[in-house]
C-alpha cells in the first residue's frame, strides 16, 4: 500500500521468470495457484527463510492479498519465517517413526548439535526441526536434510551422515 | 420445489437451499457459529449438527442441501448429543469468564452454551492463550476468545473485498489476525464486531463502558451519506453509548459503514452549550430571547439599509428536511432567495435543468444486479461505503465496471479498465461520442454540436457498447464529479450516455439529505416542492463571492465545508453580521461570527432525511438536547415568530414535514432532468493541478469530532500527495516539507509519494484546519520546497 514505509524487496528477473513457468500451468485468473512453488523458490534463493518483505513481494506479484500468503507460509512446515542454518534437518516424529524410536533420533541430534528442536547451531550449519509424516514410513525412523531423505536411522548412521555437510 | 419435514413440520421449499436457511425461515432454532446468511458456507464449527433420517451420522444443517422427502430432527436425542459434544469441544479453549468479557450478555457463544453446554467443565488440562492484535482505533481484540469460525475473515474476503485478516498457523496454533501489525483500513471494518459470535472482536470506543442489558434501543437514520442506513442508537442514562446497524435488506442489508457506526463518539465534543454573543470582540453567554432579538434587530437593519438580498443562508447538506424547509421559509419570508446547501460544489450552470430533486429511479438494491457500471469521479468506498459493497456484489455476479477518475483509487473489486486522468470531461465525452457514432434515432439537440471536436478511441467504444448491450447498466457520478469545476458538463454527458445507451444515472449527492434540501427549497432558484422563483437567489458560491452584508450558517464550518474555504472566510470576516447555528464550535467561528446559537445533532432532535431513492425516513431524538441547545427546527420556528412572519406556528417537527409533504404531493415529483448543454467542452487545465477530496472522516462537523475515526488507519495522513515523477520535477522527496500555495495563501505540508496520482497533479485534502486557508478544491496550485 501507499503509505507504508515498509522495507520492500524486488524479486529478480530470473526468479520472476521461473515463477511464470508455474503461473502458466494454471488458468490466467488463478495465478495464486503458483504460490507454494513461488514461496519455495524465493525461500531457496534468499538464504532459506522468508521475510515479510519477500512474502509481500510474492503476494503482490501473484495478485493475492498479502495475508493470504502469510497464511500459506505459516501453515506449511517447509517454510521458515526466522533465519535458519545452511542445512535444514527435518526429523519425522509422526506415528510410524515414533514407534520406531524417533524420539531417540531427536534426542541424539539435540545432544550432538547442542541445540534444541527449532534452533540453529552456533556455527550456522544446521537447523533442527521436526516434521509430520514424510511418507517414508516403511523405513522409519527417518529424517530429511535439505532435499535428501535418510532412512532406517541409527545413532552411528546419523553421525556419519552429518559429517558429509559443511 | 421439494417437501421436507423439520421436527415433524412439513415444509415446502426451493431445492438447493441448506437446511439451516429453511429452518431460519420457519423460526426453527438451530445453533450455529460459523454460518451467516450473508457469508459463504464454511461449515467449520459443527455447532449446527442435526439428525437427518437415513443418514448414519449427524449432518451440519448449514452445509446440507434439502432434498425431497428429507426428514430433519433438530431436537432428537442424536442431534442434542452431537450439539452438546461440539459445544464441549468449543469450550475447551474458550475462557469461561463471561463476567469480565465485554461481549457478556450479548454473546452467541454464551447463549448457545446456556442451552447446550455442560454445567461443569470436564477439561482440566492447559488452555490455549493467543496474543491480541492491534487492529487500530475501532476494534478491540481478545483473541484467546476466538473460536475460529472465520466469519471475520470471510467478511473481508467476500463482502469488503479487502482481505486484512487471515488464519495463520495451523492446528492448535491457528490464529486469526493480520500477521503483520497494522490497523484495519477497510471502510466497513466494524461489521466484523457484529459478526464475531464471541468476545474476540469488540468495539474499542464502546468496550467496557456499558452492559447490553443497561442499554435502551432507539431507531434512527444514519446521518452521513445519502443511503440513509437504518441504525439503532443504544443509549444509557441520556447518553448515546454506541451505534449498531438495524437490518434493512433494501438499504444497508445487515451492514453499517464505520463512519455511521463510530461518528457518535464525536457527539459531545466542542458543543456549544448556551447562546453566545460577540460584544465588541468579547464573547459572552446570553439567553435565547436576547440572542434571537439581537438577530432580528441586526438583520432588520441590514434589510433596511441594503435590502434582503444582502443576506444569505448556507446549510449543511445533512440538515433535516424540517430544518431546510423552515430555513428557506425564514429566508424567503425576509425577502431573500439566497439559500443553498451545495457548499462543496462549484458549477451550478445546469441548476434550472435539474430534476425536482436528485434521486434514482430504480430500487437502490437493484444496483447489485447491474451488468455494466461506469463510475465517473468517485472514490466510492470513501464516499458511499455501502453502495460500494453493492457494486462489488454486481461485479462478482459478472458485471463489468469501468472507472474514470483523477486518482487511481483502490476499488476493492475488479475493474475492466480505469482511466486515470484529470480530463474527466474529455474521457466521458468520448463515450458519449462513441454512442453518437452508432447513429441512434433520438439524439438530444445540442449533443452533436457539443461533441464535434471529440475523437473516439477503442476504449471508449468498448464502454459505450457494453453499456448499450447490457440489460441493466448504470452510470454513476460521485463526489469528485459533483465537485468538479465542470460538474454541469459531466452531468450533461452522463445523461447523454444514459439516454443513448439506456443506462440509468446515479448521482451520489453530498451529505445525508441533499434530496431533502432540493425538495424543501434549500436552493436559490426553486422554492419548496420545486416551485420556481422569479428572480433567482445566489448559489452558495455566488453568495460568498458577492461578499454580502449578512450570513446565516446552519450546521456548517465553512472553512472546512466549502469548495473554496479561503473565499468563504474572506466573505464572512468582511460581513457586518454573521449568525451561526451549530451544535459545535471551533476557533475560526469566534473570529467571524456575531452570534452562535446551540442547535442539536440528529440524536437530540426529531427530523427527516430523504435518501437517494427518494424515501422519506423520519427519526426521533433519543437523548435530550445538550445543555441549552435546541433542535434546529425549533430555533428557526421561534426565529420566524420573532420576525412576525406568517404561518410559523408549528407544534412539532411532523407538522413541518407534513406541510412540505402536502406541497410535494401537488406536483409531479418524477419530473426529470431537462437537456442542458454547455457551450464547449473546455476543461480547466493547469500546469500543476490540485485535486482536493474530502477524506472519508472529514466530511462534516460530527465525523471530524469522532476521535476514534480520526485515529483510524482508514483515514490517510494529511500531506501533499504526488507521484514520484511529479516529486522529482518539483525537486521534492518523501517526507520533505513542502510549501503549498493557492491564491496568496500558503501552508507547509509533508510530501507523500502516492503512485495513484497522475503526473503534474497533487492531492491536497480539504476539510482540515491545515488546508482551510487554501483556495478552490480543483485548481492551480504551487508547490515548492519549504
Ligand atoms: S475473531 Fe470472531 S469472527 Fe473472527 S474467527 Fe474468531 S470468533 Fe470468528
Ligand atoms: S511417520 Fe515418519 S515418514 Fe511416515
Ligand atoms: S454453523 Fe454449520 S458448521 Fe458452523
Amino acid at each position: 500500500m501507499i503509505d507504508e514505509q515498509k522495507n520492500t524487496v524486488v524479486l529478480s528477473k530470473e526468479i520472476l521468470q521461473e515463477i511464470d513457468t508455474w503461473v502458466e500451468k494454471y488458468p490466467p485468473d488463478q495465478k495464486q495457484s503458483a504460490v507454494l512453488f513461488a514461496l519455495t523458490l524465493v525461500q531457496e534463493k534468499h538464504g532459506g527463510w522468508l521475510t515479510e518483505a519477500l512474502m509481500d513481494a510474492v503476494a503482490d506479484y501473484l495478485g493475492m492479498p498479502r495475508v493470504a500468503v502469510y497464511e500459506v507460509a505459516t501453515f506449511y512446515s517447509m517454510y521458515d519465517l526466522k533465519p535458519v542454518g545452511r542445512h535444514k534437518i527435518h526429523v519425522c516424529n509422526n506415528i510410524s517413526c515414533m514407534l520406531r524410536n524417533s524420539d531417540e533420533v531427536i534426542q541424539h541430534l539435540e545432544n550432538k548439535l547442542d541445540i534444541k528442536v527449532g534452533q540453529t547451531t552456533a556455527d550456522g550449519k544446521f537447523t533442527l526441526k521436526t516434521a509430520e509424516c514424510l511418507a517414508a514410513c516403511a523405513n522409519a525412523p527417518m529424517m530429511q536434510i535439505d532435499k535428501t531423505y535418510y532412512e532406517d536411522l541409527t545413532k552411528e548412521k546419523i553421525d556419519k551422515i552429518l559429517e558429509q555437510f559443511d | 420445489m421439494v417437501t421436507i419435514e423439520i421436527d415433524g413440520k412439513k415444509i415446502e421449499t426451493e431445492s438447493g437451499k441448506m437446511i439451516i436457511e429453511v429452518a431460519d425461515a420457519h423460526n426453527i432454532p438451530i445453533p450455529r457459529f460459523c454460518y451467516h446468511k450473508k457469508l459463504s458456507i464454511a461449515a467449520n464449527c459443527r455447532m449446527c449438527l442435526v439428525e437427518v433420517e437415513k443418514s448414519r451420522k449427524p449432518l451440519p444443517a448449514c452445509a446440507t442441501p434439502v432434498a425431497d422427502g428429507m426428514k430433519v430432527f433438530t431436537q432428537s436425542q442424536q442431534a442434542i448429543i452431537s450439539q452438546k459434544a461440539v459445544m464441549e469441544f468449543l469450550l475447551i479453549n474458550h475462557p469461561l469468564d463471561c463476567p469480565i468479557c465485554d461481549q457478556g450478555g450479548e454473546c452467541e457463544l454464551q447463549d448457545v452454551s446456556m442451552g447446550y453446554g455442560p454445567d461443569i467443565s470436564r477439561y482440566t488440562e492447559e488452555k490455549r492463550v493467543v496474543d491480541d492484535e492491534n487492529l487500530g482505533s475501532l476494534i478491540s481484540t481478545d483473541m484467546t476468545r476466538c473460536i475460529q469460525c472465520t466469519r471475520c475473515v470471510r467478511f473481508g474476503e467476500e463482502v469488503a473485498g479487502f482481505r486484512e485478516l487471515g488464519a495463520t498457523d495451523r492446528g492448535e496454533n491457528m490464529q486469526i489476525g493480520t500477521y503483520v501489525k497494522s490497523g484495519m483500513r477497510s471502510e466497513i471494518s466494524g461489521n466484523i464486531i457484529d459478526l464475531c459470535p464471541v468476545g474476540a472482536l469488540t468495539s474499542k470506543p464502546y468496550r467496557f463502558t456499558a452492559r447490553a442489558w443497561e442499554l435502551t434501543q432507539a431507531n434512527s437514520i444514519a446521518p452521513h451519506d445519502c443511503l440513509g442506513s437504518h441504525i439503532y442508537l443504544h443509549t444509557r442514562r441520556q447518553e448515546v453509548m454506541r451505534v449498531v446497524p438495524k437490518e434493512n435488506e433494501a438499504l444497508n442489508e445487515t451492514w453499517l459503514s464505520d463512519r455511521d457506526r463510530y461518528s457518535y463518539a464525536g457527539l459531545n465534543h466542542d458543543r456549544v452549550d448556551v447562546p453566545l454573543i460577540n460584544n465588541n470582540g468579547i464573547w459572552q453567554e446570553t439567553d435565547w430571547s436576547t440572542a434571537l432579538n439581537t438577530i432580528v434587530e441586526k438583520l432588520r437593519l441590514v434589510i433596511e439599509k441594503s435590502g434582503a438580498e444582502q443576506i444569505a443562508a448556507l446549510a449543511s447538506p445533512s440538515s433535516t428536511v424540517e430544518e431546510f424547509y423552515l430555513l428557506q421559509k425564514l429566508m424567503r419570508g425576509l425577502g431573500s432567495h439566497n439559500i443553498d446547501h451545495r457548499l462543496k460544489q462549484c458549477d451550478f450552470s445546469d441548476q434550472t435543468h435539474a430534476s425536482i430533486y436528485p434521486h434514482i429511479d430504480f430500487p437502490y438494491a437493484d444496483l447489485e444486479n447491474k451488468e455494466a457500471i461506469l463510475l465517473i469521479g468517485s472514490n466510492i468506498h470513501s464516499e458511499q461505503p455501502l453502495a460500494a459493497v453493492r457494486l462489488r456484489k454486481a461485479v462478482l455476479r459478472g458485471a463489468s465496471a469501468w472507472v474514470i477518475n483523477p486518482v487511481d483509487y483502490d476499488m476493492h473489486f475488479p475493474v475492466k479498465k480505469s482511466d486515470i486522468t484529470t480530463a474527466l470531461v474529455e474521457h466521458t465525452a468520448k463515450i458519449a461520442k462513441a454512442l453518437l457514432e452508432d447513429k441512434p434515432a433520438d439524439i438530444p439537440a445540442g449533443a452533436e454540436a457539443l461533441l464535434t471536436t471529440i475523437h473516439v478511441d477503442s476504449g471508449a467504444k468498448e464502454i459505450a457498447h457494453a453499456l448499450k448491450k447490457a440489460n441493466k447498466a448504470v452510470v454513476i457520478l460521485g463526489a469528485i464529479a459533483e465537485q468538479h469545476p465542470q460538474a454541469a458538463t459531466l452531468r450533461a454527458l452522463a445523461h447523454t450516455i444514459g439516454h443513448l445507451s439506456g443506462a440509468r444515472i446515479v448521482i451520489f449527492t453530498e451529505g445525508a439529505n441533499s434530496a431533502g434540501a432540493w425538495l424543501a427549497g434549500a436552493i436559490p432558484h426553486r422554492e419548496a416542492a420545486g416551485k420556481s422563483v422569479a428572480k433567482f437567489g445566489l448559489t452558495a458560491r455566488e453568495s460568498l463571492e458577492a461578499k454580502l452584508k449578512a450570513y446565516i450558517l446552519f450546521g456548517i464550518e465553512p472553512e472546512l465545508d466549502c469548495a473554496n474555504p479561503h473565499l468563504a472566510l474572506e466573505a464572512l470576516k468582511n460581513a457586518d453580521f454573521v449568525v451561526v447555528m451549530s451544535a459545535y464550535k471551533n476557533k475560526e467561528m469566534t473570529k467571524y461570527a456575531d452570534i452562535i446559537l446551540p442547535i442539536t445533532p440528529f440524536t437530540e432532535t426529531s427530523g427527516t432525511f430523504v435518501n437517494l431513492s427518494g424515501i422519506w425516513q423520519s427519526f426521533q431524538g433519543c437523548v435530550p438536547p445538550f445543555s441549552e441547545a435546541r433542535p434546529g427546527w425549533k430555533v428557526l420556528r421561534v426565529l420566524g415568530n420573532f420576525f412576525d412572519l406568517p404561518d410559523f406556528e408549528y407544534a412539532s417537527s411532523e407538522q413541518v414535514s407534513d406541510e412540505l409533504k402536502a406541497l410535494t404531493e401537488t406536483i409531479n415529483l418524477a419530473k426529470g432532468y431537462s437537456w442542458y448543454f454547455p457551450k464547449s467542452l473546455k476543461e480547466s487545465s493547469h500546469s500543476l493541478q490540485r485535486i482536493a477530496e474530502w477524506p472519508i472522516y472529514r466530511i462534516d462537523s460530527l465525523v471530524r469530532r469522532s476521535e476514534p475515526l480520526q485515529r483510524s488507519a482508514t483515514l490517510e495522513p494529511l500531506g501533499v500527495r504526488m507521484n514520484g515523477k511529479t516529486a522529482e520535477n518539483l525537486q521534492l522527496k518523501a517526507n520533505d516539507m513542502a510549501l503549498v500555495q493557492q491564491n496568496d495563501n500558503e501552508v507547509n505540508l509533508p510530501v507523500i509519494i502516492d503512485a495513484r496520482i497522475p503526473d503534474n497533479v497533487v492531492g491536497v485534502a480539504a476539510g482540515y484546519a491545515e488546508t482551510a486557508h487554501l483556495g478552490d478544491t480543483f485548481s492551480e496550485i504551487i508547490v515548492k520546497k519549504a
